[in-house]
C-alpha cells in the first residue's frame, strides 16, 4: 500500500475516533472539562477512567463523528485551551500517581486568529516541557492522523505506538506538495517522501510498536490495546520515577543524533 | 561579492516559505554600498547600518542579521567560543533535492547549519549562547539544529550556566520529516532539565520566529524578549489566511501584538539588548556558598 493510501485510511469516514477508543477500552470514564484559564475545548476529551481496575487518566484528540459533532469539535484541531486542558489533567494524574494514556488523531493544532492570540505555540511548548518531566507513566497512541506539533503536544511519552493505518508527519502531504512543488496535486509523491507511515516510523525509531488492524471492525484492536496498555503502564509504574524520566528523556534524546 | 542578487531591494511577502526563491540582501556587502530601508525607504549606507546594529537610523527597522553579526553586537569582544561547529546535516530520509538545498544554503549563508552555539561573556558574565541563522534555510530546525541546541542546554546544565538564545526560524525542517518534529520534544526536554536545575534561560525572539521553534524552545524561556516588529507565531500568516479565508489584521503576530497579549516580557531594540542582558545576568548570578 502506498503512503498516501494510508493517509486516506487514517482520515477515512467511519474510522473510530478518540472517544470511541476511550469507550471501548476503559471503564467508568469520567470526563473532565475546561482548562481553568479560558474555556473548554471540545477537540480534546480528557478525564479519569479505569483499566483492568487501575485508575488512569485518558486524553484524546477527538475529530467528531457526524457533521454536527465535527463542527462542535473543530474537526479535532485543538486551540491552546485544549492543550492546557490536557496538561491540567496530566498534572492531576501526576498528583494521584495515575498513568496517562493519550490517543492522538488530528490534522494539526488549529491555525487561526484566536489560537494565535491565546498562544498556540506556547501551549504546545509547555506540554512538551511538562510531559518530558511528568512523574508518572505516559503512553501515547496514534490512532489516525498525527499532524505535526498539534499531535506532538500529546505525544511526549515513555512509548509511542501507532495503529497500522495511522500516519504521523511534520507537515501534511498537501502542505508539503504546495510548498515544495507549488503543486497540491503532487500529494502522493509528498506522502511517500515524508516517511509518515507506521512502518517508516518504526524503522526510524520514532515509535516502539505498530498495532495491527486485522479487519475493519476494531474489536480486535480494542482488545489488544486493552491488554497491552495495561501491561506496559503497569510495568512503567513499577519503575522508580528517576528511571522512568531518564528513559523518557533518552527516548527522544537519541532521535536524530548525527552519525 | 560580485553580482548583486536580483531581488536585493525587495522584502519578500512571505519570508517563511520563500527562502530559496527570494534573496534578501547579502550580509557581506561593502560598507560604502547603499541599502534602502524596506520600511521607510530611506537610502542608508551599509557602513552606517553596521555601526547601528543593522537597525535603520531613520525609522528603527531591524534588518535581519546572521549569527556572526549578532554575536559581534551582543557578546564581549573575543569572548565567543563556538561548540559543535562541525556538525553538518545529512539527507536523513532521502528527501528529494535536500542535498542540493543544503549545498545552496551553505553557499548562500557561508554557515554550516541554521544555528551557532557556544560559550560567551556578555558584559563580563559567563553564559551559553545560541544564535539562529535566517540565511540558512530560514533557520529551520532539522536534526542538527535540534542536536546542537540540546547539547548546549545539557552543557549549560552541567556547568550551571545561563543560556541566552536568539531565535529566527521558519519552523521544523520539512526535508527531514518526522525527525525534525522530534527535535521539538528533544530540545524541550533539555530546556526543562536546565530549568529544573535552577538555571536562567532568556530568549530574544527575532523576525521571524514561527512553527516548530515557536512551539518548543522559543516559548520556554524564563525571560522572553522580542525585537520590535518581529513576526512571531505558531502558524505562518499565509497558512492562517488560507484556513480562515480572510485577511489578517495589521500588526497581527508582531512583537507588539504578542506583548499586548502577554506573551513577551519586554520589547527591546537591538542596540538596547546587550545592556539589558548584562543586567539580567547580573541579577541571576548564583550566590557563592
Amino acid at each position: 500500500m502506498e503512503a498516501f493510501d494510508r493517509v486516506m485510511k487514517a482520515r477515512a469516514k467511519g474510522r473510530p475516533t478518540g472517544l470511541s477508543f476511550i469507550n471501548h477500552i476503559f471503564d467508568d470514564f469520567l470526563e473532565m472539562h475546561g482548562d481553568r484559564r479560558f474555556g473548554d475545548d471540545s477537540a480534546v476529551v480528557a478525564g479519569i477512567a479505569r483499566l483492568n481496575g487501575m485508575p488512569v487518566t485518558v486524553i484524546a484528540l477527538e475529530r467528531g463523528t457526524d457533521t454536527k459533532d465535527k463542527i462542535m469539535r473543530n474537526f479535532g484541531m485543538a486551540h491552546p485551551e485544549g492543550y492546557r486542558k490536557a496538561l491540567r489533567q496530566m498534572k492531576l494524574a501526576e498528583k494521584f500517581h495515575r498513568p496517562v494514556i493519550c490517543f492522538v488523531d488530528t490534522s494539526g493544532a488549529y491555525c487561526g486568529i484566536a489560537a494565535e492570540e491565546r498562544g498556540q505555540g506556547l501551549a504546545i511548548a509547555e506540554n512538551l516541557m511538562e510531559m518530558m518531566a511528568l512523574k508518572t507513566p505516559v503512553l501515547s497512541i496514534l490512532i489516525g492522523e498525527g499532524g505535526s506539533g498539534g499531535a506532538l503536544g500529546l505525544a511526549v511519552a515513555d512509548e509511542v505506538w501507532m495503529l497500522e493505518n495511522a500516519v504521523y508527519s511534520v507537515i501534511s502531504p498537501e502542505g508539503c506538495a504546495s510548498i515544495l512543488w507549488k503543486d497540491p496535486a503532487k500529494v502522493r509523491e509528498a506522502a511517500a517522501c515524508l516517511k509518515l507511515t507506521a512502518q517508516d516510523l518504526l524503522e526510524l525509531d520514532v515509535i516502539e510498536r505498530i498495532i495491527e488492524e486485522p479487519s475493519d471492525d476494531f474489536e480486535e484492536v480494542f482488545a489488544t490495546l486493552r491488554r497491552d496498555i495495561f501491561t506496559t503502564v503497569s510495568q512503567n509504574k513499577q519503575l522508580p520515577v528517576e528511571a522512568l524520566l531518564e528513559k523518557r528523556y533518552n527516548r527522544f534524546r537519541k532521535i536524530g543524533v548525527p552519525k | 561579492m560580485g553580482v548583486l542578487p536580483k531581488n536585493l531591494f525587495k522584502k519578500p511577502n512571505n519570508p517563511l516559505e520563500n527562502y530559496d526563491k527570494t534573496k534578501t540582501y547579502s550580509p557581506d556587502i561593502p560598507s560604502e554600498m547603499c541599502i534602502p530601508c524596506p520600511s521607510c525607504k530611506a537610502i542608508l549606507l551599509n557602513g552606517d547600518l553596521n555601526e547601528n546594529g543593522h537597525v535603520c537610523p531613520k525609522c528603527g527597522f531591524h534588518f535581519r542579521i546572521n549569527p556572526r553579526q549578532r554575536i559581534n553586537i551582543i557578546a564581549d569582544e573575543g569572548s565567543f567560543q563556538e561548540y559543535d561547529a562541525a556538525l553538518r546535516s545529512r539527507n536523513v530520509i532521502d528527501f528529494p533535492n535536500y542535498d542540493k538545498k543544503l549545498k545552496h544554503a551553505l553557499l548562500e549563508s557561508s554557515a554550516k547549519e541554521a544555528v551557532v552555539c557556544g560559550r560567551a561573556k556578555i558584559g563580563g558574565y559567563d553564559c551559553c549562547m545560541f544564535v539562529m541563522d535566517p540565511y540558512f534555510m530560514m533557520g529551520s530546525m532539522g536534526t542538527v539544529v535540534g542536536e546542537k541546541i540540546t547539547r548546549l542546554f545539557e552543557y549549560a546544565t552541567e556547568q550551571s550556566l545561563p543560556v541566552i538564545g536568539f531565535t529566527v526560524s521558519g519552523g521544523a525542517r520539512m526535508q527531514e520529516g518526522i525527525l525534525s518534529l522530534m527535535q521539538m520534544a528533544k530540545t524541550s526536554g533539555a530546556v526543562k532539565r536546565h530549568s529544573d536545575a535552577g538555571n536562567l534561560y532568556a530568549v530574544v525572539l527575532t523576525d521571524p520566529t514561527t512553527g516548530g521553534v515557536t512551539a518548543s524552545f522559543a516559548m520556554e524561556a524564563d525571560v522572553t524578549i522580542a525585537e520590535p516588529g518581529a513576526l512571531i507565531g505558531f502558524a505562518g500568516p499565509r497558512v492562517i489566511e488560507q484556513t480562515i479565508r480572510q485577511k489578517l489584521p495589521n500588526g497581527f503576530q508582531r512583537s507588539e501584538f504578542l506583548y499586548e497579549k502577554g506573551f513577551v516580557d519586554v520589547i527591546l531594540k537591538r542596540t538596547e539588548q546587550k545592556g539589558y542582558l548584562t543586567t539580567l545576568l547580573s541579577l541571576h548570578q548564583k550566590e557563592a556558598n
